[in-house]
């Protein structure tokens, strides 16, 4: 199908503002007399408050207000940005105070203070005097999960957070059916999202006695829901605003510091007060990536094809739940799409342990099952003497493959061409050859791994999507949704969607960026990879509504049938020869003014998709290994992806760009480390943790296989997380080829590099 | 003894006002004269969000004490574009697709200016070394790299 | 805001050696990327500071008569590295300096404030040792001049006597001319980070075949940047050669006190000094006038 607008390099509906410093971020807001929070954090990573005193804080001038755990409603809540279950047994743990008398990381909140300004604040903090019981801490799943020890929560035996799972088929019977049988363990480390914009919000109480939170958020209306939950207030007395947000990549998918912060507003009548964590705050306190440890036991039959797949995982949920047991538990869904399977057995254990809390990051679990599964893909193949990418091309998916646990189905399945692409793009056959026989200290290598998604959280969750358009008086369009723009490029794909179904110039749309939950139309927000899928839908649908209404007015007003009119570069015309009806503009003004006919051309719409559609892809690395000192360089990447049809090229591969970057910093570089005594952070700033600068990164390449996905919106699947997904086991499996050594745990610093070289003799 | 007077011009404006000398540079640029697209991003040199130039040069203004300024010119993101009309750089960060989330931009669009200005040509590798300074977790710094080869074109 | 409870800025290094004197307690600011940074992070508090950044004697880099290059304890990073009186006498020191943060924290950061600070990880500090710089302070009453490796007297601490600011640094030409050097950053990434090691390798070369000279400072190998005495010693006199080079490397690890910390273990840095003296040393010899080593 030929579109006019869908597919096109549409400008960036933000991109004057961002580039000229106008847009505005939760912290550009200056309020008069705005005052400043600040939190008092343990120092322990497990311990009591025996004794808190603050009465040397009040004495201090400038000091508007002290909180602790005293001043808090005493019901824990969740902080976790999922949509609310109807069924009670799926719910989100509510684990959280939000100021705490039991410390349970380094970090964890105490009390706080607000303050005329940010060094008072902090002077304020210093008088506090706590006295603390000490604790053991409990730092790794492995010592968590030991007879006798502490629990972090109470009422979590073993500090086991939940070990549900799942079986398909008989796994027992798959293994002993197998020719081989290959177990190995794999894993991944703590990461952090490091977004360049802190968490950071403002509230206030305003004159109709509503709590007003500006916040850097991707969930507006869950961070309502989790705030009125929180402080025991009617939702309708919160109002969230979400202006721009500087990045978020699932951890502003929680409610973070919104909470401490209208208390905050409320403590001192309601004036504004900010509420801004610096970067070390924003490294422990906010989420992290889960680091799991993988046991992977694979059957294998002598025609290379697998039979059954049986996964122990370990994930380290830190010191509260967030998003819990759905991490891994998504992981061990959304890996099934890739790979035939006879039989799986998933067997995972979330624990808790007193480390900064986990939640959601790119890729939602899927980067660490994809690093174990990949990466053994390549140790099986290597063992077997399988080429490894015929070895996965034979075990793929395709179209008509029906999930038995969730019932999705693949209705577009791009994975074999996206290796064909991949392949040809890195030269992969010709340097194979040339690197057959090397010697010497420096060593090249070429290495792949694929991966499988969703778009959007169906079946495991509600998915709906809130659109609302108007058709402004001169034929020009408000667009409003609930879904938000955090840098990925919504907005502008929405107003691309827009535009194609009504029949307009894109720069007639206009987007309203911020969501305002007293104004937006509902969505649940940015996550999941589902706001081109379900959010688009939304818009897709309000758009074909307006265009309906339009078309219904014109008819009325021209008494001819709408079967006959369409519209085309905002005017309306005749389906049968193009010519022109109305004008837009003219159509608005009738629909705004004309006494007997007026009736403004509006919609507002949610969409409710019952459906989900998996996306795929691949990572080609290859990589140049030093042997002497650890060090490996990747000296060139592609990610190609089938996402679907493409809305719009340059944003896509922007997308894929940045989820590559952070994928290669996940391979080789990031990692937050603890004192392994004491549980205190060792590298939470930017100059210890090491996110790749601009001269770390090689060039990357991207494509796209586009297929037609007949249930997303123009063709379209997701494309958010995935870039992220497969990069570690690429390089990773790149590196074994280069020198013959298997990394199974992340990252590959040199440190590790240099272990295990000189372990396997070769330096 | 705390307070002190200072006069410079930020994009052009010449400003004189009564600072405080415990104040960075950025705290003045952003909470007492309004310029909020000086970003913040970590406080400590790190990251290079909050990156302005003076008399031409970029430097870190969380860093940067206000005091120091006196006397100097300022630019930030917001003197850039002239009359309505976006500069070269600022057109080649949105032809190029450089812009995502938008928090590092205007630092790594001043910097590029700096270089622009300086009327030096730079190999790919000189263009990262003189970018090294910023931070970007959305684009993988690939379109970045694009938008500044073309800002340099002649 | 920064924690201060006072600033003072001197406009000539007089004035600032009085308020020195009037006021110990006082501390010296310059580019200020290492001391608001610590103030920023709460590890100093009510600090009173003396800005020199006004006294424009200490800024500059000049030749003397004599061949001595005179650096300005003032002069910043991104100077050095452009400087044409460096790049044509001693490159490394450029070399050096571009390896250091970024070119916003370059654009301010002085010599002599990352010499003062006493970190052993200082970009410049392998370099000055290698090359045998010798340091000028000067206070109320006089002024001296000690080789830099007496002035590094343990981490963060260095022989900066009360009253005492550090004026200049200064390399003789007996210490660079017709040597050729090259710096090694290991860092776990290429800019805005601190050094994992620093090696600075300088020689020269009789017939382009014969050390006559080595000399190999190191950074971070030790809780003060350091020489590799044996080593050296070792090479002089010695031909050129893999093998040469490959005992060199071995006996400047003799030189190191590496530790283990969560950056890296002792044994990995023990290693990476062999093998990236031997690297570092052998860039030298090609821009001494050797051939490559292969």
């Amino acid at each position: 199908m030929a579109y006019n607008v869908i597919g096109k390099n549409v400008q960036r509906v933000d991109a004057i503002e961002k580039v000229t410093g106008k847009a505005k971020y939760a912290g550009d807001f200056l309020e008069r007399d705005m005052l400043v929070g600040k939190i008092l954090r343990s120092p322990y990573a497990h311990a009591l408050v025996k004794k808190i005193d603050v009465s040397k804080v009040k004495a201090l001038p400038g000091v508007e207000a002290v909180l602790t755990y005293k001043d808090v409603p005493e019901k824990p809540f969740s902080t976790c940005g999922h949509p609310y279950s109807l069924d009670p047994h799926h719910r989100d743990i509510e684990d959280r105070h939000i100021l705490t008398n039991k410390a349970r990381f380094v970090g964890d909140a105490i009390a706080a203070v607000v303050a005329i300004d940010e060094l008072t604040a902090q002077k304020a903090l210093k008088l506090i005097e706590v006295e603390y019981e000490v604790l053991e801490p409990l730092l790794t799943p492995e010592e968590a999960l030991k007879d006798g020890k502490l629990l972090v929560h109470e009422q979590f035996d073993r500090n086991i957070l939940s070990d549900v799972g799942y079986q398909i088929g008989d796994i027992e019977q798959a293994l002993a059916e197998s020719d081989y049988i290959f177990e190995d363990e794999y894993e991944t480390s703590i990461v952090h999202h490091c977004h360049l914009e802190t968490n950071v919000s403002y509230a206030y109480v305003d004159s109709n006695n509503r709590i007003v939170i500006v916040t850097s958020t991707q969930i507006p209306f869950l961070t309502r829901r989790l705030v009125a939950l929180a402080l025991g207030l009617p939702t309708g007395r919160v109002r969230i605003i979400k202006p721009y947000v500087g990045g978020g990549f699932g951890n502003k998918q929680d409610a973070l510091q919104e909470p401490l912060n209208a208390l905050m507003t409320l403590a001192v009548g309601g004036r504004p007060v900010k509420l801004e964590y610096n970067r070390e705050e924003c490294m422990i306190d906010t989420r992290t990536r889960y680091a799991f440890k993988y046991r992977s036991k694979v059957g294998i039959s002598k025609e290379g094809k697998i039979i059954g797949r049986d996964i122990f995982a370990l994930a380290n949920s830190g010191a509260y739940a967030s998003h819990g047991h759905a991490i891994v538990m998504c992981a061990g869904h959304l890996f099934r799409y890739l790979y035939n399977y006879q039989a799986i057995k998933f067997k995972p254990k979330t624990i808790y342990t007193n480390l900064p809390a986990a939640g959601a990051m790119r890729g939602y679990g899927v980067p660490q099952i994809t690093f174990a599964i990949e990466c053994q893909m390549d140790d099986i193949a290597r063992k077997l003497h399988l080429d490894p990418i015929e070895f996965r091309i034979k075990n793929l998916n395709d179209v008509g493959y029906v999930d038995p646990l969730s019932g999705v189905t693949i209705y577009s399945c791009g994975t074999r061409q996206c290796i064909e692409k991949g392949k040809k793009l890195i030269s992969w056959d010709e340097k194979k050859a040339k690197y057959q026989n090397q010697s010497g200290t420096r060593r090249r290598g070429l290495g792949m791994a694929c991966f499988s998604f969703l778009s959007g959280t169906y079946p495991s969750s509600v998915e709906v999507g809130g659109a609302r358009i108007i058709l402004n008086e001169d034929g020009s369009v408000q667009l409003q949704i609930g879904a938000t723009e955090i840098g990925q490029g919504s907005d502008t794909v929405f107003a691309q969607m827009a535009a194609e179904v009504i029949g307009v110039p894109v720069d007639t749309i206009y987007v309203t960026s911020t969501q305002d939950t007293d104004i937006s139309p509902y969505d649940s927000g940015a996550y999941a990879t589902r706001q081109t899928y379900v959010a688009g839908t939304a818009v897709k649908k309000a758009a074909t509504e307006v265009k309906e209404k339009i078309l219904t007015f014109v008819s009325k007003l021209k008494d001819v049938p709408p079967s006959m009119l369409d519209i085309r570069e905002s005017n309306v015309i005749f389906k049968h020869s193009g010519e022109a009806v109305m004008s837009l503009g003219d159509v608005a003004l009738h629909a705004y003014y004309d006494k007997q006919h007026a009736a403004p051309i509006t919609s507002d719409t949610t969409a409710n998709i019952r459906m989900n559609a998996p996306c795929f892809g691949a990572t080609f690395a290859e990589v140049e290994v030093d042997l002497e000192t650890g060090k490996i360089e990747v000296v060139e990447i592609y990610n190609v992806h089938d996402s679907g049809r493409i809305i719009n090229r340059q944003t896509a591969e922007g997308q894929v760009h940045g989820g590559v970057s952070m994928g290669i910093g996940y391979a080789l570089y990031e990692q937050m480390l603890f004192d392994s005594k004491t549980g205190k952070p060792l590298n939470n700033n930017l100059l210890d943790y090491k996110l790749p600068t601009i001269m770390d990164i090689p060039a990357i390449g991207v494509d796209f296989v586009e297929t037609e996905e007949p249930t997303g919106p123009f063709g379209s699947k997701g494309l958010g997380e995935p870039p992220t997904v497969s990069v570690a086991p690429a390089i990773r499996n790149a590196i074994l080829d280069a020198t013959g050594v298997a990394f199974n745990q992340l990252p590959i610093t040199p440190q590790r590099a240099f272990e295990k070289f000189k372990q396997a003799g070769l330096i | 003894m705390l307070k002190q007077k200072i006069s410079f011009t930020v994009n052009e404006k010449e400003q004189s006002l009564e600072i405080d000398v415990r104040e960075s540079l950025l705290e003045v640029l952003r909470n007492r004269l309004g310029y909020t697209g000086v970003k913040k991003g970590c406080g400590a040199g790190e990251c290079g969000a909050c990156t302005v130039l003076i008399d031409g040069t970029p430097i870190d203004s969380c860093i940067y004490l206000a005091i120091w300024a006196d006397g100097k010119k300022i630019t930030t993101i917001e003197g850039l574009a002239k009359n309505g009309e976006l500069s070269k750089v600022q057109q080649a960060f949105i032809d190029e697709g450089a812009i995502q989330c938008g928090f590092c931009t205007p630092g790594l669009v001043l910097t590029t200016t700096a270089m622009a200005e300086s009327g030096k040509k730079f190999t790919r590798e000189e263009i990262k070394r003189e970018l090294s300074g910023h931070f970007c977790r959305c684009t993988g710094y690939q379109n970045i790299i694009k938008a500044v080869e073309k800002s340099l074109q002649a | 805001m920064f924690d201060l409870a006072r600033y003072i800025e001197a406009e000539t290094l007089e004035e600032a050696l009085d308020l020195l004197i009037e006021n110990p307690k006082l501390k010296i600011i310059a580019g200020g990327t290492d001391v608001l940074i610590k103030i920023q992070h709460r590890e100093i508090e009510n600090t009173e500071l003396l800005s020199i950044r006004k006294i424009k004697a200490l800024e500059g880099i000049t030749k003397l008569g004599n061949g001595q290059i005179v650096i300005g304890a003032l002069t910043t990073f991104s100077i050095i590295s452009e400087s044409p009186i460096i790049k044509k006498n001693i490159p490394v020191l450029a070399e050096a300096s571009i390896s250091m943060g970024g070119p916003q924290i370059r654009n301010v950061a002085t010599i002599g404030g990352n010499i003062c600070n006493g970190a052993t990880s200082a970009d410049s500090a392998s370099t000055l040792f290698a090359f045998n710089a010798d340091l000028k302070l000067q206070n109320k009453e006089g002024e001296r001049v000690i080789p830099i490796k007496e002035f590094y007297l343990g981490p963060g601490k260095v022989d900066l006597k009360p009253g005492e600011i550090l004026t200049q640094i200064i390399i003789s030409p007996e210490n660079y001319e017709n040597y050729g050097g090259h710096y090694i950053k290991y860092s776990m990434r290429k800019a805005m980070d601190i050094a994992t090691l620093g090696v600075c390798a300088v020689c020269k070369l009789q017939r382009g075949s014969i050390f006559e000279e080595v000399r190999i400072g190191l950074g971070v190998a030790g809780p003060t940047p350091l020489r590799c005495t044996e080593a050296e010693n070792f090479a002089k006199g010695k031909a050129v050669s893999p093998e040469t080079l490959a005992e060199i490397g071995r006996l400047a690890v003799k030189a190191s006190q590496a530790r283990t910390s969560w950056r890296a273990s002792k044994e990995y840095r023990e290693h990476l000094i062999e093998v990236l003296s031997r690297r570092a040393l052998s860039v030298a010899i090609l821009r001494a006038g050797g051939e490559k080593i292969a």
